[in-house]
């Protein structure tokens, strides 16, 4: 008996590693490597190529050779530290009255609309509703509801609530209000999915265990939707701080609004500084990954990743 | 419930004129009950009869529609769940996952801010013997030990009455007794008063001083558990609690102490004392262990009633008994249980039989007489068979 035991706990491990190792498992797995390898891994090592770079010896512009002038970012984070400051910030505000407006949202769906089935498909439909139009055009449409002529605008001057002489796209505002709209929906299905999961016993029994209301949601339905929480922030913290349809002077943002996905696009494609537009992507990348794994680490989620 | 204290010991708890109506149906429909401190009282009833209801009215979980509900003679019925002296051992015991055992325990301590929680909490799952598994998570136990977590959650805070939900159900048969015991043994120990909600009428009959059966909202029966089984005072609660050989029959005459009853042409002598009813159509029962099987006839004695001939139908072994099934002609099919003093059973199918039983042993209820079978105690009307359909799917849905 003991020994069968023993035999049990040592005998799998072994028999599995060699399974693993099987060709067959490797040959199913061939497309999906190659994929990643052709889509993935060389584009980032094309990427990391550029953004080492120097201008080509001729001076021409567009015209660049390899080498490994890790200078590249010295310069790009000298020059745009405030825009990659600011698009973490930005990012940062959006995703956090993203989840301030989602949040009662996802609860009222998933929990509260529980006993009525078809107001909960009625308003699952009308938080997915928004992806039927195109993101740029609801932004563009957003331009024209803040513009300086609108209602909205009008109104508020006329009440003083606005400065005569004060705009509201091309500010900061008009950005955040940008990203925290055009992301609230990422936000509020993860958590949704989480909260319609919620067992209601829990916060029954919370309720015996001597936790009013607010006492239950910090310490028991919190902590429960705490997957739905990260897998929200992060699936509207990571694009928001790469947008650049928001903050571009021909949508919601103007001069000193500019993201760093702006500064990306420019040097891309205005400037044709390939090295430099290359060495911030990377460094978004970076940055994104590192802020992704302490959030994750630290909300203790880490099955997520 | 004020913070920072314990309730030194258990409180009444009382139920006035309690209704509880769910959309579409009655769940309740008038209840009056007093459950003196200290006792261990089991609410028992099929699934659907309204008893975890109460248990909910009673830790503030539902509203009653009516009624009002007292504990310590304290009236707490507009009070939150989470301001009444009480905790719950809920069904499905319902841990924080996200917790660790610990935490669990204390976090009703926690809430009410009393000094030393870790401790408190440490020396509750000392009390279930599981403080060695203090830092593990609810999903890292058996479902025995998540068992006693739950209920170690619940003591640890001393509430004036703990609510038990079923929480044996989920048990097998051996780990069920041994918590069985623990339970009574802690109820003991620290001197809480229980109410246990339970279908198990064994499990009730074991543990509780008091037991209320309860049946499509109403308590039908409230008593020790001897008096219930010895002295039943409907069908419902003679075949819930164990089972019954009924007959129902007119009085033919009576005695100073002793009525008889006409059963199919036989006389039938029933105690009055043990008997609900002493005229006019009435149900009288006796239970099967207490009957006696013989091969001859019966020497006529006055002391003992006698039923027969009739034939062996079915002879079941179940190791410490045999059960019998005897069909008498006119009166129906009876059951006996046997003791098994010789080796196997003592009868054969098809043999001819007579039952035989003290009449000390007779019981008669206090139901009115109404199927033409007596032993046939099921309400198979359709109107019937839908509300209880309805009532086990609500549960169902409550449980959830």
């Amino acid at each position: 008996m003991a020994f069968a035991a023993f035999a049990s706990i040592t005998a799998p491990p072994t028999d599995a590693a060699a399974r693993r190792r099987s060709p067959v498992a490797l040959l199913l797995l061939l497309p999906g490597i190659l994929y990643l390898v052709l889509f993935f891994l060389a584009p980032l090592v094309s990427l990391i190529l550029t953004s080492l770079q120097a201008p080509s010896e001729f001076g021409d512009i567009g015209m660049y050779s390899y080498a490994f002038r890790w200078e590249n970012y010295v310069v790009v984070m000298e020059q745009y530290w405030p825009h990659i400051l600011r698009s973490f910030g930005y990012a940062l505000i959006a995703t956090v009255l993203a989840l301030a407006f989602s949040y009662p949202l996802a609860y009222f769906i998933g929990v509260t609309a529980r006993k009525w089935p078809l107001l909960q498909s009625l308003m699952l439909v009308l938080v997915i509703a928004p992806f039927f139009i195109s993101f740029l055009l609801r932004t563009l449409a957003w331009k024209q509801l803040l513009s300086d002529e609108s209602f909205l605008v009008t109104s508020l001057k006329a009440v003083s609530l606005l400065a005569p002489d004060a705009h509201l796209t091309g500010t900061a505002f008009s950005v955040i209000f940008g990203l925290t709209y055009n992301f609230i929906p990422f936000m509020t299905l993860p958590l949704y999915t989480t909260l319609e999961r919620l067992d209601l016993r829990y916060l029954e029994a919370g309720n015996d265990l001597y936790a009013n209301g607010f006492h239950t949601f910090r310490t028991v339905t919190i902590p429960l939707s705490m997957p739905g929480i990260v897998a929200g922030t992060l699936l509207t913290f990571i694009p928001a701080a790469g947008d650049y349809i928001n903050a571009s002077r021909d949508f919601l943002g103007g001069a000193d609004t500019q993201m760093i996905g702006n500064v990306i696009e420019a040097n891309f494609l205005v400037l044709l500084n390939y090295p430099a537009a290359a060495a911030l992507s990377i460094i978004l990348m970076t940055v994104i990954l590192v802020i992704v794994g302490v959030y994750v680490k630290r909300s203790g989620t880490e099955e997520l990743l | 419930m004020s913070s920072g204290a314990f309730a030194d010991r258990g409180a009444d708890l009382e139920l006035v004129g309690i209704q509880k109506r769910f959309p579409g149906f009655t769940a309740i429909e008038h209840l009056d009950l007093v459950i003196p401190a200290g006792s261990f009282f089991a609410l028992l009833g099929p699934s659907g009869c309204g008893k975890t209801t109460t248990l909910r009215l009673v830790a503030g979980l539902e509203d009653p529609t009516g009624g009002r509900i007292l504990i310590g003679g304290e009236d707490v019925t507009t009070q939150k769940a989470y301001q009444r002296p009480v905790n719950t051992v809920f069904q499905s015991y319902a841990l924080f996952p996200h917790m660790t055992v610990l935490e669990n325990v204390a976090f009703g301590l926690r809430r009410r801010k009393i000094a030393d929680a870790q401790g408190k909490a440490h020396e509750a799952l000392r009390l279930v013997e599981l403080d060695h598994l203090a830092a593990r998570k609810p999903v890292q136990l058996s479902g025995g030990q998540q068992q006693r977590v739950a209920l170690a959650r619940a003591i640890v805070n001393r509430p004036a009455l703990l609510l038990l939900d079923e929480p044996l159900g989920a048990l097998d048969l051996k780990l069920r007794r041994q918590m069985q015991l623990e339970l009574k043994t802690i109820q003991e120990e620290v001197g809480l008063t229980f109410l246990h909600v339970t279908h198990d009428q064994e499990e009730a009959m074991t543990m509780a001083d008091t037991i209320a059966v309860m049946n499509k909202g109403r308590i039908e029966q409230l008593g020790a558990p001897e008096q219930l089984y010895e002295l039943p005072k409907t069908a419902f609660v003679a075949n819930f609690l164990g089972q019954s050989n009924l007959f129902t029959g007119p009085v033919l005459g009576e005695t100073s102490t002793a009525i008889a009853v006409d059963i199919a042409g036989r006389s039938i002598v029933v105690p009055k004392t043990r008997s609900h009813r002493h005229s006019g159509d009435v149900t009288i029962g006796v239970r099967p262990e207490k009957l006696t099987l013989h091969k001859q006839k019966p020497v006529p004695d006055s002391s003992h009633n006698v039923m027969g001939p009739g034939r062996v139908t079915d002879v079941s072994f179940t190791g410490v008994s045999t059960q019998y099934l005897v069909l008498v002609p006119g009166v129906g099919t009876l059951i006996v249980f046997a003791q098994n003093r010789a080796f196997g059973p003592v009868e054969g199918e098809g043999d001819e039989v007579w039952v035989t039983w003290n009449v000390e042993h007779g019981f008669g209820l206090d139901d009115d007489p109404v199927a033409p079978d007596p032993r046939f105690v099921a309400d198979t009307s359709t109107k019937s068979i839908a509300a209880q359909r309805r009532a086990a799917l609500v549960t169902e849905l409550e449980e959830a």
